[in-house]
């Protein structure tokens, strides 16, 4: 066992957990926080990333030990008072999702992208997201949102 | 008040969705929850001598371990196929039983052989292990185009030949091949493809041992169907003590019809050991478990004559079916194959032969189009070749077949009600210049790439399945759809459908429709789904069905409530239903202008009581209280959605690489209630299509084993696969229900496969190559080109 003590949407949280264990099974399971999933076993789908120090990271490949002392942010985390991140406005208003399932890690993988690029063109988006796979939206709307809310941050 | 069919609702699902506040089945946890993992074949094919879970049970954590013995001891009963097809020669279809655990032989590498419940995941996996199981391996069954020579795989179904099934005339056909000018032929592979729902397949079962109620949470498309087949042909419970419950899913596309091994198997185990169990599937175990789409091996002919006219058409095709026949597996290759083979184009002659094989490999099942795209990528191959060889216009030549009245009497099966092929057609040219290729062409290859262009127009035969059309072919089951409306006293409407949203997006649509008809505003209108406690039986969603026949119950529910506050109004505004009018949320008579509105309406409905100071019910004699009405709609036809795409593609010859450049879409769904929502699944579909066209292929080694069964293998498309797809719209109304509404979530991956691999052909000068067109199979063709292109050389 080891303890995992970090930071997740601004609050500190501190665990006991086996030393294996990865960061989405910490946030899922240990935190409750659902909404961080898993697509697959080989890091390839991008539904788990979330954001450890500011940088979008496959949460299903990460050990939550390896991590400690960090900030974490999941898709819970990006509402502030009450109000959806501009990004997810922007999903919303751009109808980028529509099963759901590869949405949070598509978000968060996409706020990362505007922090390195504030105006990125659709071949940049569309290369930054090669590690987030969608099989609803033939991604035309992802990146239509990403657009949308470069143009709101 | 304005119409809200039609318009850009952003969707009421999707702030849950957006927040990390989704509910899919591995986001629930239960108390006291067990964690199920299951022992699965390694072989493709093999005897089950012994198993041996003596040093499993005694491993940390294992709380129970059951085998195919102890399921078949209880009778719980196996997997089903749905639909009955008798072979040409009259014969009923071989189907094998499918035990939800295998029992004495093994016949798909992944195939369940027992299970393990622990306390925790790593102990269930662990334990997984250490369970021995004894087999004698046996030469498995792999290839399709091979499978009828291969060894018999289920004992009794010789040949493995699961039905040989025909339809059409063949000695029509013949006559007319015998007076073409020109036989076209292709011999064609569609390939195997994984459908791949983002969220894996899941279940968690909780057993209430004082109500002896199974609750079943699952990732399925028609929770009621699941319950009803596992109820009726399982035998876990009696439906009243069977909860199935379908939260949100992420993703269908056909792979969460079925009702799986998995399910049956944690149903019935949580009872025997009276503690929850979960159970989440990792990729690789849906890669080999979760039913595939397509592989079809085909060889067909169109006769035609020299000015490019279509006398006949032959179509032999040799279906996999997988090692058991599943709920879609058998009517996806016959009824929702054959009837479409012949395209949009007036034949007078035609037949489809398909022979259904099992093979040691996954059940191959419906998957986004089921059926369809296979039917269109075979005709629309050959129009394409036909032009080719005639020298006539791709798109002269369509149009020179294309019907010119509707309703259209199809050669095989259907009577297609409404459309206008060639305005999708024509609009298709406009919108992609098609006139302007030649000059893209050159400058490409001015570039030394090669650039191609091609066309398919589809129609398709969904809204799945008015009972009249499919019981005259012979089939047994018909597929209405069902709804609720519940008018609530205080003004709120929740509208309760059998179908179910896994991304399609209902709770907006839905919504809209209702909200529409009831003349309300949408934000009090809540559309309530997948729960078979809530509300009424339903078939559930998949072969775009959801609108045209769910939609329509909703429509006929919502009229029943209007029909019904009209009377009320009558009675409360003393005055015939006639001297009402019903607009916008508002009886109103007519030459007074006195009104109720339907929440006034509703609620007296409920409360009926005092007005006026006198104690008099506002309910006509004989009226029932309460505002709640059902409708169980049955279509009298399919819906025919058809249109016309053009894509264009660029070829690197030196590395192989196709690059989609162009893609125009151009639909006819009848009238459209949501255009954000039918964009997005037509840009879904076409995708999924381009997948299966450009990258995708599910690899059987020879012995059985899947070597693509991870996303580090199992090439799915990324979002620089893509250009921006161009789409644009028709419109002619259906004729089969009353909103004028056809399907639109299968379209695009039926048009997109023909249409890439058409562009890709032309690129290579007509030279024939099998899907997926991947990078190192057209290097290989580019090599084998004539002339090779100068700067490639």
């Amino acid at each position: 066992m080891t303890k995992v003590t970090i930071e997740v949407n601004g609050k500190k949280v501190s665990k006991d957990v086996p030393d294996h264990t990865i960061l989405s099974v910490f946030l899922r399971d240990n935190l409750n926080l659902t909404g961080t999933h898993v697509g697959c076993d080989t890091s390839q789908c991008g539904a788990c990333v979330v954001h450890v120090d500011g940088k979008s990271i496959k949460s299903c490949s990460t050990l939550a030990a390896d991590i400690n002392g960090s900030k974490v942010t999941t898709i819970e985390g990006l509402v502030k008072d009450g109000k959806m991140h501009p990004m997810q406005e922007a999903f919303k208003k751009m109808h980028g999702l529509q099963c759901g399932f590869c949405t949070p890690g598509m978000v968060m993988s996409a706020i990362d992208l505007l922090q390195n690029k504030k105006n990125p063109n659709d071949t940049e988006i569309r290369e930054w997201l090669e590690g987030n796979i969608c099989r609803c939206t033939g991604y035309q709307n992802i990146v239509a949102a990403v657009k949308e809310a470069a143009s709101k941050m | 008040m304005a119409s809200l069919v039609g318009s850009r609702v952003e969707r009421k699902e999707d702030k849950r969705l957006l927040t990390g506040k989704g509910r899919y089945t591995a986001d629930i946890n239960i108390a006291n929850q067990t964690y199920a993992a299951f022992v699965r074949s390694p072989h493709a094919r093999a005897k089950i001598k012994k198993i041996d879970i003596s040093k499993a049970l005694k491993a940390s954590g294992v709380v129970e371990i059951l085998t195919g013995e102890e399921i078949a001891a209880d009778k719980i009963g196996g997997l089903i196929a749905g639909w009955a097809i008798r072979s040409e020669d009259g014969s009923e279809m071989k189907v094998p039983a499918n035990p939800p655990l295998a029992k004495d032989s093994a016949n798909f590498v992944g195939e369940p052989i027992a299970v393990v419940f622990a306390e925790s995941l790593d102990e269930a996996k662990a334990a997984v292990d250490l369970v021995k199981v004894d087999y004698k391996v046996l030469k498995g069954v792999i290839n399709t185009a091979e499978a009828m020579k291969g060894e018999t795989i289920h004992d009794g179904i010789d040949k493995n030949l699961c039905y040989d099934w025909l339809l059409g005339d063949r000695k029509a056909v013949e006559e007319a091949f015998a007076k073409a000018d020109k036989i076209i032929k292709v011999d064609l592979i569609n390939n195997r493809c994984v459908p791949n729902a983002m969220e894996p397949r899941a279940c968690v079962v909780d057993y209430n041992t004082a109500s002896e109620e199974i609750t079943l949470y699952t990732t399925s498309q028609n929770p009621h169907l699941s319950r009803l087949i596992m109820s009726a042909f399982g035998g876990v419970a009696p439906e009243n003590k069977l909860r199935v419950v379908a939260p949100d899913v992420g993703g269908g596309f056909g792979s969460k019809i079925n009702v799986y091994n998995e399910e049956i198997v944690c149903s019935w185990a949580s009872k025997k050991i009276e503690r929850p169990i979960k159970w989440v599937a990792e990729r690789t175990e849906s890669f080999l478990t979760d039913t595939h789409g397509r592989d079809h091996v085909t060889h067909a002919e169109l006769a035609v004559t020299n000015d490019g006219k279509f006398l006949a058409f032959k179509n032999e095709t040799i279906a996999n079916l997988g090692a058991y026949a599943r709920v879609f597996g058998t009517v996806t290759p016959t009824y929702l194959f054959g009837p479409c083979a012949t395209g949009v184009y007036t034949i007078p002659a035609a037949y489809t032969n398909v022979k259904a094989v099992y093979t040691n490999t996954a059940p191959v099942d419906a998957y986004r189009g089921a059926g369809r795209p296979e039917a269109t990528y075979t005709i629309e191959r050959l129009v394409e070749k036909a032009a080719m060889e005639l020298g006539i216009d791709r798109t002269e030549i369509r149009m020179r077949n294309f019907p010119t009245e509707f309703p259209f009497k199809q050669t095989l099966v259907h009577t297609v009600d409404s459309g206008d092929y060639v305005a999708s057609l024509e609009k298709a040219k406009q919108m992609s210049d098609y006139k302007g290729f030649e000059v893209r062409r050159k400058k490409s290859e001015a570039n030394g790439k090669l650039r191609g262009i091609g066309v398919s127009s589809y129609f398709e035969a969904c809204g799945i399945a008015p009972s009249a059309v499919v019981m005259s072919l012979g089939c047994g089951v018909g597929l209405w759809e069902s709804s609720e409306v519940r008018f609530n006293p205080t003004g709120q409407v929740s509208v309760y459908t059998g179908a179910h949203s896994h991304g399609q997006g209902h709770d907006t649509t839905f919504a809209q429709i209702a909200a529409d008809e009831l003349g309300v505003g949408l934000d009090v209108v809540d559309v309530i789904h997948g729960d078979t406690d809530k509300g009424t039986f339903g078939m559930g969603t998949y072969g775009s069905r959801s609108l045209a026949v769910g939609g329509i119950a909703i429509v006929n529910a919502c009229r029943k409530i209007v029909a019904k506050g009209k009377r009320v109004a009558a009675k409360m505004l003393e005055v015939s239903e006639d001297e009402i009018n019903f607009k916008d949320g508002e009886f109103v008579v007519t030459k007074s202008n006195k009104k109720k509105t339907i929440g006034e309406i509703a609620f007296a409905c409920y409360l009926p009581g005092s007005r006026d100071s006198e104690f008099k019910s506002p309910l006509p004699e004989g009226e029932e209280p309460g505002l709640i009405e059902t409708s169980f709609f049955d279509p009298s036809n399919f819906s025919f959605p058809a249109g016309s795409h053009i894509a264009e593609v660029e070829i690197n010859p030196e590395t192989g690489e196709v690059k989609v450049e162009k893609y125009t879409a151009v639909d006819d769904f009848g009238r459209i209630v949501n255009p954000l929502v039918v964009e997005g699944q037509v840009h879904g579909g076409i995708a999924q299509g381009i997948g299966q066209a450009l990258h995708e292929n599910t690899e059987y080694d020879e012995t059985g084993q899947l070597i693509t069964a991870s996303y580090m293998d199992y090439t799915m498309p990324r979002a620089d696969n893509f250009p921006e797809f161009n789409l644009g719209f028709t419109c002619t109304h259906a004729t089969s229900n009353p909103l004028g509404v056809k399907g639109c979530g299968e379209a695009g991956a039926i048009a997109s496969p023909p249409t890439i691999m058409n562009a890709v052909i032309d690129a290579l000068g007509g030279q024939e190559i099998t899907m997926p067109a991947t990078a190192e199979k057209v290097w290989k063709a580019c090599k084998a080109l004539k002339k090779p292109n100068s700067k490639a050389a």
